[in-house]
């Protein structure tokens, strides 16, 4: 439990960083990051190691919990357990519980549409010119190369039916319609994602308040994981003790709030591009 | 000052054997003196029921001045009562208002099994520190004197207050999860703090840590409440310092 939740801390860290980007609301700043962390082998290796941590240590935390229920067979009729625990430390295994629903609802959500959703939008720009009106075209990851919107088809047939000059493949590629040759790869808008999720007209609102909400519990459950992790592992003394409890609760208030701040920040602050 | 008398109400859990099921009996107590002990006051409710033909509660007890760790109960939600840093023993009736309802249950956990009314079988810790809670000493005749060996004082004191353990079993109560970390932490620390105990270290951590689990305790999840309720104020650092021996012992 200690060593895996330690290292999801680290997780939190690295994944705030890469969020509070959004704060830029510059899609394709962000979009190139989305591609830098789905692409990057050292990243892709991390991420692995992320998910087994995760399944590790909602398995162990099941684990714990029910022998720890089954080592009190029968209860107290009368237990004032506040006089000697803080509740935090006592309901563990629930907020763990809700933090595991959270985690795959939220994959659902941004995760599994990034890379499997056959409807992931792809990166556009408006380009405007005082000769012609303005024009989208598709950014793509080769320098320079940019395709014009109404040129591209979803897929051959279509491409072939309405005499477009491109289709696309896998998700991100654009191929030439005549010669089946590769183009470009597009940018994946998972900003674009991440925006009209959070400012979706009819569960917009709930979306934002379930995910504040699961940011309060994620913040209860490491005001008491974070220094017990360093108790389980046997670093306790008494030098260092104060300082592990401060920063605890000082990441428990602060990892959860920049969280949080960011689907409040798009719900209700940012401007529809 | 003054001697005062208060009436009670008592909840206690009564249960003829360890087979039967047991329930909470309530009963009406008057003229307690505020001077009392807890345990005083449970005799003078025996003195009670027996006048009245009942069965008296069974609860355990010994020396009654705190050091022999048989008094246990649960007491109004809390191990040994509301106070802190006492046994059930050195609880005294004047923390109690008068009129007020007192529950009054046995250590709750699967390896404390209830024998009777409040007592429990705490064997469980025996067999722990049988496990591996003793030290090798020469005895062919050239056996050491214990004070020869210079330790420092820090290792001393800090294995003097494991050593105030007295075994009564408030950490397990108390604990959400039924854990004897406390217990066994202590137990270990005692020894690993000394050099007498460096013999066995290695085999001794991972012996009790054994048997612990054996026995059916839960596993430490670092709530804390144990070194709250310890009548004897042993540290959560006995807990990481067991820890440490834990990992070292299965690593070598």
């Amino acid at each position: 439990m200690a060593l895996t939740g330690l290292f999801l801390c680290l997780f939190l860290v690295g994944h705030l960083i890469g969020n509070l980007q959004i704060l830029y609301a510059d899609p394709h700043q962000f979009n190139t990051y989305a591609l830098f962390m789905t692409s990057n082998p050292a990243i892709k290796a991390l991420s692995y190691l992320t998910y087994l941590s995760i399944l590790f240590h909602a398995f162990d935390g099941a684990l714990l919990t029910y022998r720890n229920v089954k080592a009190r067979p029968v209860g107290y009729v009368k237990n004032n357990a506040s006089a000697n625990s803080k509740i935090s430390s006592r309901n563990m295994g629930i907020l763990g519980t809700v933090i595991l629903i959270f985690i795959v609802t939220h994959m659902m959500s941004f995760w599994a549409v990034m890379h499997f959703d056959n409807k992931m939008p792809l990166e556009k720009i408006s380009v405007k010119s005082q000769m012609a009106p303005a024009k989208d075209y598709y950014l793509t990851q080769s320098p320079g190369e940019y395709i014009p919107v109404d040129q591209v088809a979803a897929d051959k047939k279509e491409a072939e039916a309405s005499r477009k000059a491109f289709y696309i493949k896998d998700r991100t590629e654009f191929i030439f319609t005549g010669a089946d040759v590769k183009k470009a790869d597009g940018y994946k808008d998972l900003f674009k994602v991440t925006v009209a999720f959070f400012k979706d007209p009819k569960y917009g609102l709930v979306y934002t308040i379930l995910y504040v909400i699961s940011m309060l519990v994620l913040g209860f459950h490491l005001y008491h994981g974070f220094a017990s992790a360093f108790q389980s592992l046997g670093l306790n003394h008494p030098k260092y003790n104060a300082a592990i409890k401060a920063f605890g609760i000082g990441f428990s208030i602060v990892v959860p709030f920049l969280f949080a701040v960011l689907p409040v920040y798009i719900h209700f602050f940012l401007k529809t591009i | 000052m003054a001697t005062k008398y208060i009436n009670i109400n008592l909840k206690v859990w009564r249960q003829k054997d360890a087979k039967s099921k047991g329930q909470m009996e309530t009963y009406k107590l008057n003229q307690v003196s505020t001077d009392s002990s807890f345990l005083e006051m449970l005799d003078q409710l025996n003195e009670q029921l027996i006048n009245e033909r009942k069965e008296p509660v069974a609860f355990d007890h010994d020396c009654r001045e705190g050091i022999c760790g048989m008094c246990s109960l649960y007491i109004n939600g809390r191990a040994h009562g509301p106070d802190t840093l006492i046994t059930t023993c050195q609880l005294h009736m004047r923390t109690f208002k008068d009129g007020e309802t007192i529950y009054i249950e046995p250590w709750r956990s699967k390896a404390f099994p209830v024998i009777k009314d409040l007592v429990v079988d705490r064997s469980a810790f025996d067999r722990i520190q049988q496990a591996g809670g003793f030290v090798s000493v020469n005895t062919s005749g050239n056996t050491i004197d214990a004070n020869a060996t210079p330790i420092n004082k820090h290792d001393a004191d800090r294995s003097f207050e494991a050593a105030a353990c007295i075994g009564c079993g408030a950490c397990v109560a108390s604990c959400k999860n039924g854990s004897a970390m406390l217990f066994v932490g202590a137990k270990v620390s005692q020894y690993a703090l000394l050099p007498q105990g460096k013999i066995e270290a290695h085999d001794r951590v991972l012996a009790m840590v054994r048997q612990m689990d054996e026995e059916g305790f839960g596993n430490c999840t670092n709530t804390g409440a144990c070194e709250i309720e310890c009548p004897k104020g042993i540290s959560l650092e006995n807990i990481a310092r067991m820890n440490r021996e834990y990992l070292k012992a299965s690593f070598s």
